[in-house]
C-alpha cells in the first residue's frame, strides 16, 4: 500500500468496514457495562461460553442467512428447517441409524431446501420471501409428519458426544469452596466456529464471495459485469439451506430433544442479528463477523435484561425489539450522513 | 474492408410489433476517432447500439469487426464484450459497494479465489495510465459520477476493447466532469479505440467528435465529416428539413400585447433537474412555446414552474405579487395547471374511472376529506367529455381502456376543470392521432382567446409555430433565444437551436 503514489492517505472504512466496527463496539460497551452494573456471571468468561454454547446453532444459520441477506434475499425457512432436522435425525437415531448418517441425513435434509427455494427463486424468479414462507410452513408440517410426540434421544453414543466437553482451565474461575471450574465449550461451537471462519473467508476471498456482493448491490450491474448472477443467487440460497442441517445437528448436540416447536423464532433472531452486525437488508454490505458479534449483542441484551431482573419472557421480546430499532436507524444515519459529506465534498470541488 | 475500419455495420434492420425501428442502416466506424451517433427520439440510435451490444437480435444485415473472420454474430451482451465491443451507460452500470479495482475486475476470469493484492496492482497502474482520479481500494459509491463512469471505461479499455460505446454519457454530469471525461475520450482515440458517442448535447458532439451519423425515423440520413457539417445543417438533418426546403409559413399577423402586464414572471429560477436559473414570463392571454431539441431542458424548465422537481432558488411573481411555488399543489391554488410530458407514468392513474381522473386535480385542491358527491362529480364528467367530445363508453370506464388521444383529453379536462389562469401542456399532443392533435391545437388558441394563459411544447416545430405567438428556444439547458411576429419561421427556429455556428 505504501508504495504506490495513489495510495499514500489510509483508505476511508467501506460501508460493511464501517458498520461492522459500529457492532463490535456497541457490543464490547454493552458487555463491559453489563460487568460493571450487574458483576457476577458477566465477570466469568463462562458466561461468554454460555452465550456461545447455547447459541451454536443460531450462528451458523445467522452465518447462512447473512450470505442470503448480502445477495439481496432473505430466507425465513432456516429456523424450520432446523427443527425438521432436528427431529429426523433424532427418530433415524432412536430407531437404530448412527451418528454419521444423522448427519449425512441432516446435510442431506438442508440441501434439498436449498435447492428448492435456489432453483424457485433465481431461476423461476419468484419472489423470495413467499417461496421461503412456504419452505417455512412446509418444514414445520413434516417435523410434525415425522413426530407428533416430543422425542429424546436415546442413542448412547450421541449422548457421550452431547456430553463432551472442551475444558479450557485458565479460563476457569474459582469457586466459592476453592476449586477451580474451567470453562466448559461445547462441539457445537467449535463446528459454528469452522463455519464462520469459512464463511468469512470465502466471502472475503472467492469469486462466488465478491459475487454475493455484487448482486446484493446492484444485480442489473453484477449482470453486466459478467457474474453469473442466476447462479450466484441460487448458490446462496443453496448455501444457506446447508447451514441450516448443519445448524439442526449441532441445536440436537445441545439439546438432545425434538419437539416440533424447536428452534421457533431462529429465523428471526438470525435476521435480526445479521442486521445488528451490519447487514443490510437491502443487500451487498454485510460480514458474518458482524452477524456473529449480532448473535453475542443480542444475547447479551437478553442476559441483562433477565439479570436486572425483569424475567418475564415479554421483556427480552420487547428490549430486542428497541434494540434492532436503534441499530436500523444508526446505520441508515450513518449511512445517510456519509451521502450527505460527499454531496458537500462535490460542492467544494466545484466551487 | 479498410484497414483502419474497426467496425462495420451494413444494411441493418429491427422490426418491433408495428414499428419499423430500424431500416437499412450503415454504419462505420474506424480506429481511432470519436463517431457521434445523432438523431431526435425515436430515431433508432438506442436501438442500433441495442442491436451492436446483443440486447436486442438484428432482423436483418450484417456486422463485421477487425479481426474477425466473417460476420460477427453477437446474441448477447457477453458475445459483444467478447467481440471486443464495450458499453459504458449513461445509468452507471456498476456496483456502488465494492471497491474500485473489484469493479474493474469481477465477472472476468475463472479463478476460484480473488487475488487482492494482484487485482489493486493491475487496478492502480490502469488508473494511474489513464488519469483517472480514483483510488483502488476506495468504494466505487463514494466516487462521484464522472469517475464511477471513467472507471467503467478503464473496464472497458482494460478489457481489450476495439469498440467503445457511451451512451449519454454526459447526462448527469456537471462541465467540469464533461471536461474530465473528454479529456479521457481524446486520451483513448489517441490510443485507437474506436468511440461511439451518443449524446444529445450538440456543443459537447462539436466539442470531441470527427464524424457524425445521423439517423431519423429508423433510417440513415447520412455520415459527415465534422468540419463538413455545420450545426445548423445537422440540426435541419436531425428534424428532417433541408435548408433549402423551408418555405415560409403563411401565418397570420398576431397582436403583440406589450402592453399587458405579465401574469407569471419568474427570475433565476432553478431546479434539481434543470440546472440552469433561469428568466421566464407570461401575459394572460398568450400561448408561448418553449422549443429545442430533446434534452435541451425544455420539459425541466416547465416542470420547475409548475415545481414538480424540488424548486432550489429564483423568485417567482403572479399579478404582481410575490409568491412562494415549492409544491405542486401551491402551484395548483395560484392557477397554474400542468399537463405532463409523460401521460402514463404523470398524467392518467390507469385504474380509476374516466370521471375520477377529471376531478381528481379539482378534488385535491379542495381537499380529500371533503369530497364531491356523486351528482357533483357526475356532472363535471359530463360537462368535459361533451365539450371535449372524449370517446368513453361512459364516465365510468377505466381511463386505461380509452385510446391515448382521448386519455389526453381527460387529463386535459382534469385541469380545465380547476379554471387555471395559466395552463402548461408538455408534449399534450405526442402518440396521439392527427384529427385529436388539430382539435387540441383548436382548443389551446381558444382558451388563449378566452384569456387563459398557455405555455405548449411540442416536438413538432410545424405545430409550435401554428399554436404559438412567441417562442422560447433552449438548448444543452439553456435559453438561447426567443422568437416573435415574423421571426416565427422553421429556418429561424433550427438557426437559433444550431446557435450562431452557421
Amino acid at each position: 500500500m505504501m508504495r504506490n503514489n495513489n495510495l499514500k492517505r489510509r483508505e476511508p472504512l467501506t460501508d460493511t468496514q464501517l458498520l461492522l466496527t459500529i457492532t463490535i463496539c456497541i457490543f464490547f460497551a454493552m458487555y463491559g457495562l453489563a460487568m460493571l452494573v450487574w458483576g457476577g456471571g458477566f465477570l466469568r468468561f463462562q458466561q461468554v461460553f454460555d452465550m456461545l454454547n447455547n447459541n451454536a446453532a443460531l450462528i451458523i444459520v445467522a452465518c447462512g442467512l447473512t450470505i442470503v441477506m448480502i445477495g439481496g434475499g432473505i430466507d425465513i425457512s432456516v429456523g424450520g428447517v432446523t427443527a425438521l432436522v432436528v427431529m429426523s435425525c433424532i427418530v433415524h437415531m432412536n430407531n437404530g441409524g448412527s451418528i454419521v448418517t444423522a448427519a449425512l441425513l441432516a446435510v442431506g435434509i438442508g440441501l434439498c431446501f436449498g435447492l428448492v427455494h435456489g432453483f424457485l427463486i433465481s431461476y423461476l424468479e419468484i419472489q423470495p420471501f413467499i417461496i421461503t414462507l412456504a419452505g417455512m410452513f412446509f418444514a414445520r408440517g413434516m417435523t410434525t409428519i415425522v413426530s407428533l410426540e416430543p422425542q429424546k434421544i436415546a442413542h448412547e453414543g450421541f449422548k457421550a458426544l452431547m456430553k463432551t466437553k472442551i475444558e479450557i482451565p485458565w479460563l476457569g474461575y474459582v469457586a466459592k469452596k476453592g476449586n477451580l471450574i474451567p470453562a466448559r465449550m461445547e462441539i457445537g461451537v467449535v463446528v459454528a466456529l469452522v463455519v464462520l471462519i469459512v464463511v468469512f473467508i470465502m466471502l472475503k476471498k472467492t469469486r462466488l464471495g465478491r459475487g454475493f456482493y455484487a448482486i446484493g448491490g446492484n444485480s442489473q450491474s453484477a449482470l453486466m459485469l459478467g457474474v453469473n448472477v442466476k447462479r450466484t443467487r441460487f448458490l446462496s440460497y443453496l448455501i444457506s439451506g446447508l447451514l441450516s442441517g448443519i445448524a439442526g445437528f449441532v441445536f440436537m448436540m445441545h439439546t438432545g430433544a425434538g419437539n416440533a416447536t424447536n428452534a421457533a423464532g431462529a429465523e428471526m433472531n438470525a435476521i435480526a442479528s445479521a442486521i445488528i452486525g451490519g447487514t443490510l437488508l437491502s443487500g451487498g454490505v454485510g460480514n458474518v463477523i458482524g452477524t456473529f458479534f449480532g448473535v453475542l449483542t443480542l444475547t447479551t441484551i437478553k442476559a441483562i435484561v433477565t439479570t436486572s431482573g425483569l424475567r418475564d419472557p415479554w421483556w427480552q421480546s420487547i428490549t430486542t425489539g428497541a434494540m434492532l430499532c436503534f441499530f436500523i436507524l444508526l446505520q441508515s444515519v450513518v449511512l445517510s450522513q456519509r451521502a450527505k459529506k460527499k454531496a458537500k465534498a462535490k460542492e467544494l470541488l466545484k466551487e | 474492408m479498410q484497414n483502419d475500419i474497426v467496425l462495420s455495420m451494413r444494411g441493418i434492420g429491427k422490426t418491433f410489433p408495428g414499428v419499423k425501428a430500424l431500416s437499412n442502416v450503415d454504419f462505420t466506424l474506424r480506429k481511432g476517432e470519436i463517431h457521434a451517433l445523432m438523431g431526435e427520439n425515436g430515431a433508432g440510435k438506442s436501438t442500433l447500439i441495442k442491436v451492436l451490444t446483443g440486447v436486442y437480435t438484428k432482423d436483418a444485415g450484417q456486422i463485421f469487426i477487425d479481426g474477425v473472420e466473417g460476420e460477427v454474430s453477437i446474441r448477447s451482451p457477453q458475445d459483444a464484450q467478447k467481440a471486443g465491443i464495450s458499453t459504458v451507460y449513461q445509468e452507471i452500470t456498476l456496483c456502488p459497494n465494492l471497491t474500485v479495482a473489484e469493479n474493474m475486475f469481477i465477472g472476468r476470469g475463472n479463478d476460484v479465489l480473488v487475488d487482492w493484492k494482484g487485482m489493486e496492482k493491475k487496478a492502480g497502474a490502469i488508473l494511474e495510465n489513464l488519469g483517472i482520479p480514483a483510488r483502488p481500494k476506495q468504494q466505487l459509491g463514494s466516487c462521484s459520477l464522472a469517475v464511477q463512469q471513467m472507471v467503467a471505461i478503464a473496464r472497458a479499455v482494460d478489457m481489450d476493447c476495439k469498440v467503445l460505446i457511451l451512451d449519454e454519457p454526459t447526462s448527469s454530469l456537471d462541465d467540469k466532469e464533461v471536461e474530465m471525461l473528454f479529456g479521457l475520450m481524446r486520451d483513448l482515440r489517441s490510443r485507437g479505440v474506436g468511440i461511439i458517442f451518443v449524446t444529445h448535447f450538440l456543443e459537447q458532439v462539436y466539442e470531441v467528435s470527427d464524424r457524425i451519423t445521423v439517423l431519423r425515423n429508423g433510417e440513415l440520413v447520412g455520415e459527415y465529416e465534422i468540419e463538413n457539417l455545420p450545426q445548423v445543417e445537422l440540426v435541419a438533418k436531425m428534424m428532417g428539413k433541408e435548408l433549402e426546403e423551408l418555405g415560409e409559413l403563411n401565418r397570420e399577423e398576431k397582436p403583440e400585447e406589450d402592453t399587458a402586464a405579465p401574469i407569471y414572471e419568474a427570475h433565476g429560477l432553478s431546479s434539481a433537474a434543470c440546472t440552469n436559473p433561469f428568466d421566464f414570463a407570461i401575459r394572460k392571454g398568450e400561448v408561448n412555446g418553449f422549443t429545442g431539441l430533446l434534452g435541451s431542458g425544455r420539459s425541466e424548465s416547465v416542470r420547475a414552474i409548475f415545481a414538480a422537481d424540488r424548486v432550489t432558488g429564483g423568485t417567482v411573481t403572479m399579478n404582481g405579487k410575490t409568491m412562494k411555488i415549492q409544491k405542486p399543489i401551491q402551484a395548483m391554488k395560484q392557477g397554474i395547471g400542468y399537463l405532463p410530458e409523460d401521460r402514463k407514468d404523470d398524467g392518467i392513474i390507469a385504474d380509476l374511472s374516466v370521471r375520477d381522473n377529471i376531478i381528481l386535480a379539482l378534488q385535491v385542491m379542495k381537499g380529500f376529506f371533503r369530497p364531491f358527491s356523486q351528482a357533483e362529480a357526475e356532472a363535471f364528467a359530463d360537462e368535459y367529455i361533451k365539450a371535449l367530445e372524449i370517446k368513453t363508453a361512459s364516465s365510468e370506464t377505466p381511463i386505461k381502456s380509452l385510446s391515448g388521444g382521448n386519455q389526453q383529453k381527460v387529463i386535459l379536462a382534469r385541469w380545465l376543470l380547476t379554471h387555471p389562469k395559466y395552463l402548461i401542456l408538455d408534449e399534450p399532443t405526442r402518440g396521439i392521432d392527427v384529427g385529436t392533435k388539430t382539435e387540441i391545437q383548436r382548443l389551446v388558441r381558444k382558451l388563449a382567446e378566452e384569456g387563459m394563459s398557455v405555455t405548449f411544447i411540442s416536438s413538432e416545430i410545424e405545430e409550435m409555430l401554428r399554436t404559438c405567438s412567441r417562442l422560447i428556444v433552449m438548448r444543452d439547458r439553456h435559453i438561447v433565444g426567443q422568437l416573435r411576429g415574423q421571426e416565427l419561421t422553421q429556418s429561424n427556429v433550427m438557426r437559433t437551436i444550431a446557435g450562431g455556428a452557421d
